[in-house]
């Protein structure tokens, strides 16, 4: 058999193209750099979505965000809204890749990639984002903790594609941060990867929520470490207690990048790091979104 | 089975039959024959094969080139106009920018993509903008110099004679 190709044009396309066998690709960012890379071999038959109508909308409202599948990292980081609201977020997307792949990288890619080390994960999960599964016989929404399976698997079944994912709006005195450590600051993904989210009122933590990246087979959130922030004055004993917690729960490999031993050692400083940008950010303080706004390779109008 | 497609690259429309799995890169160095963006790492990682897909810069080793029909490629080919080379090319040459010239063109693109979205950067953005890119030979300090200069407006002509495109090459000689 020879390798297909179609472009869809509308959503209804792309689904009755999925049903019949054929792998989306949307940026091509994963896709064909993991066959280059001999992950996967590229699909036989490919379904271009990258055209489809209506899946490009990025809508802020009172009850949330909801981002189309194929929102770019750099219309994210772009956004003052997410900026301003859903910090960590553009933390992330402002470093994901290189400009290009800013530019060609969609957020719904990214997620269906399930990598355990991918930037956006982090921040998704402390944010409580849900995705919309679609398929030609029907739709479902569901959290990334059952969406994501293991390293590179979700729960879609092959005929589903994500079509959205939805943010509900953080509570008043929300602030949040992602950080990694990285080798470079372009091209990369996370060696190590910590998101904090925290909800002050009058000074006190009253939510907060703590994931880790590349520690884990799955991106995961921490609630020992969330435990032991909420209710605090957000001292240093509970910061410093809560990225412990959040290292305790590491259970990282060893690769090419790092050992297991440094990933568990850096997991408690990422975590520290990123609950300390947080609670900075949630007092009104100013941590900046790494890179410039100019620079983030923003579409030419 | 090859599939019967146009693409548009430079503002020129090249009918071409393409693998589905063929990347752009390949399929504007080998069915295209333009040769000036490269091929580095084939991984996304170097950015010589940069190129811009409706304005925005575009790893071309790692994209379908069956997606970019239809829409506007650029590369560093097309960055001259009417010139022999552009300011901005100028500019490398003037400043050091370029010295082995693997990565030149899709540091170009880069810095091209780059100046539109930012015409004033300062030595961080470029450094930012162009973080994509590797080189192993400047150090990078003269292509910084060199956006800077096209940033500028003040790019002088080039001294010396001009490089003519006919000249034939020795070893096509004779």
């Amino acid at each position: 058999m020879s390798p297909s190709f179609t472009s869809a044009m509308t959503l209804d396309d792309a689904l009755a193209a999925v049903a019949s066998g054929a792998r989306p690709v949307a940026g091509g960012t994963d896709l064909v750099v993991g066959a280059r890379q001999g992950k996967a071999p590229l699909p036989e038959d490919i379904v271009a979505i990258d055209r489809v109508d209506g899946l490009r909308a990025l809508e802020v409202s009172d009850a949330g965000l909801r981002l189309g599948t194929l929102v770019t990292h750099g219309d994210i980081v772009a956004d003052p809204d997410i900026r301003d609201r859903y910090t960590a977020l553009a933390d992330a997307s402002a470093i994901v890749g290189s400009h290009a792949t800013r530019a060609q990288g969609t957020i719904g890619g990214n997620v269906m990639n399930a990598s355990p080390a991918m930037d956006t994960g982090g921040p998704l999960l402390c944010f409580d984002a849900a995705v919309t599964l679609r398929s030609a016989t029907g739709e479902r929404t569901i959290g990334l903790e059952a969406l994501w399976t293991g390293p590179g698997k979700t729960s879609a079944a092959p005929d589903e594609l994500l079509v959205a994912v939805d943010l509900p709006a953080p509570a008043d005195g929300t602030g949040s941060s992602y950080v990694r450590l990285e080798y470079r600051r372009q091209m990369e993904i996370a060696v190590v990867g910590a998101t904090a989210l925290v909800v002050l009122r009058d000074g006190n933590v009253i939510d907060a929520r703590i994931s880790i990246t590349a520690l884990t087979p799955t991106i995961r959130r921490v609630p020992e470490a969330e435990a032991a922030l909420v209710g605090s004055g957000a001292d240093a004993d509970a910061v410093k207690a809560a990225a412990r917690a959040a290292a305790t729960a590491a259970t990282p490999i060893s690769d090419v990048r790092g050992s297991a031993e440094y990933r568990r050692a850096m997991a408690e400083v990422m975590a520290r790091r990123a609950i300390a940008a947080a609670l900075t950010r949630a007092r009104g303080g100013s941590v900046p979104i790494p890179a410039s706004p100019a620079t983030y390779g923003a579409k030419e109008s | 089975m090859k599939v019967a497609a146009t693409l548009t690259v430079n503002g020129t429309s090249y009918p071409v039959e393409l693998d589905p799995h063929m990347s752009l890169l390949r399929a504007v160095r080998d069915e295209l024959g333009l040769t000036g963006s490269k091929e580095g790492c084939d991984d996304s990682e170097c950015g010589a094969c940069m190129m811009l897909l409706d304005g925005a810069p575009v790893n071309s080793c790692s994209y379908l080139a069956l997606q970019a029909v239809g829409k506007d490629v650029t590369t560093v080919e097309g960055l001259a106009g009417d010139e022999e080379v552009g300011p901005l090319q100028r500019a490398f040459l003037q400043q050091f920018g370029v010295q082995c010239g693997f990565c030149t063109p899709g540091m170009l693109i880069s810095a091209t993509a780059l100046l539109r979205s930012n015409p004033d950067p300062s030595d961080e953005e470029i450094r930012i903008g162009l973080s994509g890119n590797l080189c192993r030979c400047t150090g990078y300090d003269g292509i910084v110099k060199a956006v800077h200069q096209a940033a500028s407006g003040d790019v002088p002509p080039l001294r010396g004679a001009p490089v003519h495109a006919d000249v034939t090459p020795p070893h096509h000689a004779g």
